[in-house]
C-alpha cells in the first residue's frame, strides 16, 4: 500500500473528468451508493404497481361470482402481479440493499465493476418498463408468472402479451446476471486488508452466496426465454408437441431456474435478519460459522429440488421420492438458522426498534412458511395441495413474511446509512403492526381455503362452499397491508423534510464496518482502507475504547471511476431492439442492438482513466 | 490504484495481473464463463431431450457430413492454439509476435465460420430449417449460439488487435488480450462438446 501512495503521488492529474449535477448526475452515476438508491426507487415503484394489482385481485375475490374485473383481466393481473413482484419489486430492493451496504461492509471504495453496476441497473429498469408497457399496449401477459406452455405457446396465446413477458424478462435478466458477477467478484477481490472470508459480516456472506446462485441459475432462464421467444417469433418447435417439442421441457427449464430463484430471494433476507438481530440484541451472532455453513448448504440443495414443483406432472414415483427427500433436507440448515437467531436473542439486551420488530416478526412467520413447505414436500399429499390456495398461502408466507419483512427490517436499519436521516420510529411501528397484522389476516385463512379446495388462479367462485367469509377476511388483510405501505411512504416524506443529522454509528450498537464511516458516507467511502482484525470488527474496536478503525494505508489521493451515460444508452438500445423483435420490425431490432454494440465498442476503445480526489478535497466530504 | 499509472515502463511477466482492475477483470470473466457454461449446459439439455424428434424432416445421420465438421473442429482447435501462443508472446513482451498469433486466431476463426455458414445453407436446402422439427429447432439454437459466440469473438479480437497497434501493450490492454484468450478457449471447449454430442452421437445413435 505504500507503493500505492508513492504511485499516486506522481500520477497524472491531467485527466479532466466532467462531473454532472442534478438529474444528469443520477443518469450517469457509477457510485454504488447512488445506484442503490436508484434500485430502491425503481424497485419501490414496481412494488407499488404489483401491490395495486394484488389489491385488484383481492377486490375481485371479495365475494362469490363477483364481476369487478373480467376473467381475462384477472389472468393478466395474477400474471403481472407475480412477475412484477419477484423480478421487478423484490429482487431490485435486494439489489438496493446490497449496493448500499456490501462495499461498506467489506471496507471497499466501490464494487469491482462500477460501470457494469450502472449497466445492470438500467437494463433491469428498461426490462421492467418494457414488461409494464404491455398494459398500455393492450396485450398483457396472461399465462401466469411461470408462463407454462402450451398456454403460453403461439397456438393458444397468439397476441403479443407473452412476448412482453419473454423480452422484458430477458432484458431485465441481463441486469441481474451482471449484478451477480459483479458482487461475486467484489466480495472475492475487494475485501479490506485482514477481512478473511470467515470475518465477513453475515449479510455479506448471504449476498456472496446469492450472487453465486444468480450466476448459475439465471442463464437457465435466459435459455428458456430464448426457446419460448424462438417458438413464438420464428416458429421453432421447442415446446410444440405437434412437431416433436416437449411441454414438460419448459417446466424443467423454468424450475431449474425458478427454485434457486426463491433462495436468491430469501438468503439476503436471512442475512439482513442476522445483522439486525445481532445488533439489537447487542450480542455476537450465535453460531456464526454454522450460519455460514447453513447458507452454503441451502444454496447447494436449492439446485437439487426443482422437480418438487412438478410432483403432479407425472415424473414417476422414484423421481418424486428423491425430490421429496431432497426438499425436506433443506429444512435442516434452515432450522439451524432459526435456532441461531433465537439463541442470539436469548439473554441479549434487546432493543425493540422498528427494524428489530420486523426481524423478530420474521422468525415465527417464516417458520410457518417453512412448515407448510415441508408439508408440500410430501409428494402424495401434494396431489391434494397442488394448485390450491394452500400453495398461495405457503409461498406468500415465505416471500412476504420472509423476504418483505426482511427488506423492511433492512430498510429501517440501513436508512440512516443510505440517506443520513433516521426514519420516524412511531410511524415505523405503525407500519410494522398494520403490515404484520394485515399479512397474517390475508394469508393465514388461505391455508384453509386451499385445504377446502379453492383452486388458485381462478377468477371467481360459487357461493355456498364456505369460501365467502375467509375471502372477505383475506381482502381486509390485503388493504391493511396497503395501509402499512402508505404509512411507510408518509414516513419517507416526513423524514426527508428533517435535517440530515444521522450519526456515523446511527444505532450506537453497530458491529460491522459500515457504521465506522459517516452517514451517508463520502463518495469514496473510506478515506483510508480499514485494517480488520476480527469478526464484528467495528464493535471490537469500540469495545477497546477506540473511536476509529485502525487504518491499513496512509492517506493519499483516491482514484475514482468516471461517470458515464453509456449504461443508460446501452439499455435504451436493448429496449428498442426488444420492440423490433416483438413487432417484426427488423430495422428496429438491428438498430437497437446496434446502439448497444456501438456503445460496447466505444467503451473498449476509449479507456476510462477516472479521476483523483486529492487529500485537501477529501476533507469537504462529497456526499452521495 | 489506477491502471494508467503503470502504463509506462513497469511491465511485469504477467502484465494482465499488475493492476486491481486487471485482476478484477480476469476474475469477473471467469465467473461470467461459469454463467456461460450453465447457458450452454441448458442448450445441450434441450437438444438431448429433443434430438430424436425429427418429424418429417431429415434425421441427424442423414444430414451430417462428418469430414466437413471434422475440418471445422480442427480449424477451431488450431485457432485456440494460436491464442495460447499469443498470450505466451505477450508474457515475453513480444508485441509483434503476439499480433501475428492473434491475426492467425482470427483468420482460423473466420475459416470456421465460413464452413459453418456453408453447412447451414446446405442443410436448409435439404429441408432442415428452424421450423422443421423439434430436432432442427434445438440444433440451430445450440450450434447457432456457439456460432454467434465465434462471430463475436472474431470481431472482439480484431478490435483488440487494432487497439494494440494504436496503444501498444500496456497494463490496460494486456488484461483484454488475456480475457479474450480465455473466452476463445471456452468457445473451443463448447465446440468439442458439440462435435461429440451433436455430430458424433448423431451419426452413431440413429
Amino acid at each position: 500500500m505504500a507503493a500505492h501512495a508513492a504511485n499516486a503521488a506522481h500520477a497524472h492529474h491531467g485527466h479532466k473528468v466532467k462531473r454532472y449535477k442534478g438529474l444528469m448526475d443520477w443518469l450517469t452515476t457509477v457510485d454504488h451508493k447512488k445506484i442503490g438508491i436508484l434500485y430502491l426507487l425503481a424497485g419501490g415503484l414496481f412494488f407499488g404497481v404489483g401491490g395495486l394489482e394484488a389489491l385488484l385481485i383481492r377486490i375481485q375475490l371479495i365475494k362469490p361470482m363477483n364481476d369487478f374485473v373480467g376473467a381475462d383481466t384477472f389472468n393478466e393481473l395474477i400474471t403481472m402481479h407475480g412477475t412484477t413482484m419477484i423480478f421487478l419489486g423484490a429482487m431490485p430492493m435486494l439489489f438496493a440493499l446490497m449496493n448500499a451496504v456490501i462495499p461498506l461492509q467489506i471496507g471497499a471504495r466501490d464494487v469491482a465493476f462500477p460501470f457494469l453496476n450502472a449497466l445492470g441497473f438500467w437494463t433491469f429498469f428498461f426490462g421492467g418498463v418494457l414488461l409494464n408497457i404491455s398494459w398500455f399496449a393492450g396485450n398483457v401477459p396472461d399465462a401466469g408468472w411461470t408462463s407454462y406452455v402450451p398456454l403460453a405457446s403461439p397456438t393458444y396465446n397468439s397476441g403479443h402479451g407473452v412476448d412482453y413477458y419473454v423480452i422484458g424478462l430477458q432484458i431485465a435478466g441481463i441486469g441481474t446476471l451482471l449484478g451477480g458477477v459483479n458482487f461475486m467478484a467484489t466480495i472475492i477481490n475487494m475485501r479490506a486488508p485482514g477481512m478473511s472470508f470467515m470475518r465477513m459480516p453475515m449479510f455479506t456472506w448471504t449476498i456472496f452466496i446469492t450472487s453465486a446462485l444468480i450466476v448459475f441459475a439465471f442463464p437457465v432462464l435466459t435459455v428458456g426465454l430464448v426457446a419460448l421467444m424462438f417458438d413464438r417469433l420464428f416458429q421453432a418447435n421447442f415446446f410444440e408437441t405437434g412437431s416433436g417439442g416437449s411441454a414438460v421441457l419448459w417446466e424443467h427449464v423454468f424450475w431449474v431456474f425458478g427454485h434457486p430463484e426463491v433462495y436468491i430471494l430469501i438468503l439476503p433476507a436471512f442475512g439482513v435478519i442476522s445483522e439486525v438481530v445481532s445488533t439489537f440484541s447487542r450480542k455476537r451472532l450465535f453460531g456464526y460459522s454454522s450460519m455460514v455453513f447453513a447458507t452454503v448448504l441451502i444454496a447447494f440443495l436449492g439446485f437439487m429440488v426443482w422437480a418438487h414443483h412438478m410432483f403432479t406432472t407425472g415424473l414417476g414415483p422414484v423421481a418424486n421420492a428423491l425430490f421429496s427427500i431432497a426438499t425436506m433436507l433443506i429444512a435442516v440448515p434452515t432450522g439451524v438458522k432459526i435456532f441461531n437467531w433465537l439463541f442470539t436473542l436469548w439473554g441479549g439486551s434487546i432493543r425493540f426498534t422498528t427494524s428489530s420488530m420486523f426481524a423478530i416478526g420474521f422468525i415465527p412467520t417464516f417458520v410457518m412458511g417453512g412448515v407448510t413447505g415441508v408439508m408440500l414436500a410430501v409428494a402424495p399429499a401434494d396431489y391434494q395441495y397442488h394448485d390450491s390456495y394452500f400453495v398461495v398461502a405457503h409461498f406468500h408466507y415465505v416471500i412476504v413474511g420472509g423476504l418483505i419483512f426482511g427488506i423492511f427490517a433492512g430498510l429501517f436499519y440501513w436508512w440512516p446509512k443510505m440517506f443520513g436521516r433516521m426514519l420516524n420510529e412511531g410511524l415505523g411501528k405503525l407500519t410494522f403492526w398494520t403490515f404484520f397484522a394485515g399479512f397474517h389476516l390475508t394469508f393465514f385463512v388461505q391455508h384453509f381455503l386451499g385445504l377446502m379446495g379453492m383452486p388458485r388462479r381462478v377468477w371467481t367462485y360459487l357461493p355456498g362452499q364456505d369460501f365467502d367469509t375467509m375471502n372477505v377476511i383475506s381482502t381486509i388483510g390485503a388493504f391493511l397491508m396497503g395501509v402499512g405501505v402508505i404509512v411507510f411512504l408518509i414516513n419517507i416524506f416526513v423524514t426527508a423534510a428533517k435535517p440530515r443529522n444521522a450519526k456515523a454509528d446511527a444505532w450506537e450498537d453497530g458491529r460491522s464496518l459500515e457504521w465506522s464511516i459517516p452517514s451517508p458516507p463520502p463518495e469514496y467511502n473510506f478515506k483510508q482502507l480499514p485494517l480488520v482484525r476480527n469478526y464484528d470488527a467495528w464493535w471490537r474496536v469500540k469495545m477497546d475504547g477506540q473511536a476509529e478503525m485502525p487504518a491499513a494505508e496512509p492517506p493519499g489521493p483516491i482514484h475514482m471511476p468516471s461517470p458515464s451515460i453509456m449504461p443508460l444508452i446501452m439499455s435504451i438500445g436493448l429496449f428498442i431492439g426488444g420492440f423490433g423483435f416483438m413487432y417484426d420490425k427488423l430495422y428496429l431490432a438491428i438498430g437497437g442492438i446496434g446502439i448497444t454494440l456501438v456503445c460496447m465498442l466505444l467503451r473498449s476503445v476509449f479507456d476510462d482513466h477516472g479521476f483523483h480526489i486529492e487529500e485537501d478535497e477529501q476533507e469537504k466530504g462529497v456526499h452521495a | 490504484m489506477s491502471a494508467h499509472q503503470h502504463a509506462e515502463g513497469l511491465m511485469s511477466h504477467e502484465p494482465e495481473k499488475v493492476t486491481m482492475e486487471g485482476r478484477n477483470k480476469i476474475l469477473g470473466f471467469w465467473l461470467f464463463l461459469g454463467a456461460e457454461t450453465v447457458l450452454f449446459g441448458t442448450l445441450f439439455s434441450a437438444f438431448v431431450a429433443l434430438r430424436h424428434n425429427v418429424g418429417d424432416g431429415p434425421k441427424a445421420s442423414e444430414l451430417f457430413e462428418l469430414p466437413t465438421v471434422f475440418a471445422a473442429t480442427m480449424i477451431l482447435l488450431f485457432s485456440s492454439l494460436m491464442s495460447v501462443f499469443a498470450v505466451q508472446a505477450m508474457h515475453r513482451h513480444q508485441v509483434k509476435a503476439m499480433i501475428g498469433w492473434l491475426v492467425a486466431t482470427v483468420v482460423l476463426g473466420l475459416g470456421f465460420l465460413g464452413l459453418e455458414i456453408t453447412e447451414f445453407t446446405t442443410y436448409v436446402s435439404e429441408g432442415h430449417k428452424m421450423n422443421t422439427s423439434a430436432f432442427s429447432s434445438s440444433f440451430y439454437t445450440l450450434v447457432g449460439f456457439h456460432g454467434a459466440h465465434v462471430a463475436f469473438g472474431v470481431l472482439w479480437i480484431t478490435l483488440l488487435i487494432l487497439q494494440i497497434l494504436k496503444k501498444g501493450l500496456t497494463v490496460v490492454t494486456a488484461p483484454k488480450i488475456y480475457v479474450s484468450a480465455i473466452y476463445w478457449h471456452f468457445i473451443d471447449v463448447v465446440w468439442v462438446f458439440i462435435f461429440t454430442v451433436v455430430y458424433l452421437m448423431g451419426k452413431v445413435a440413429a
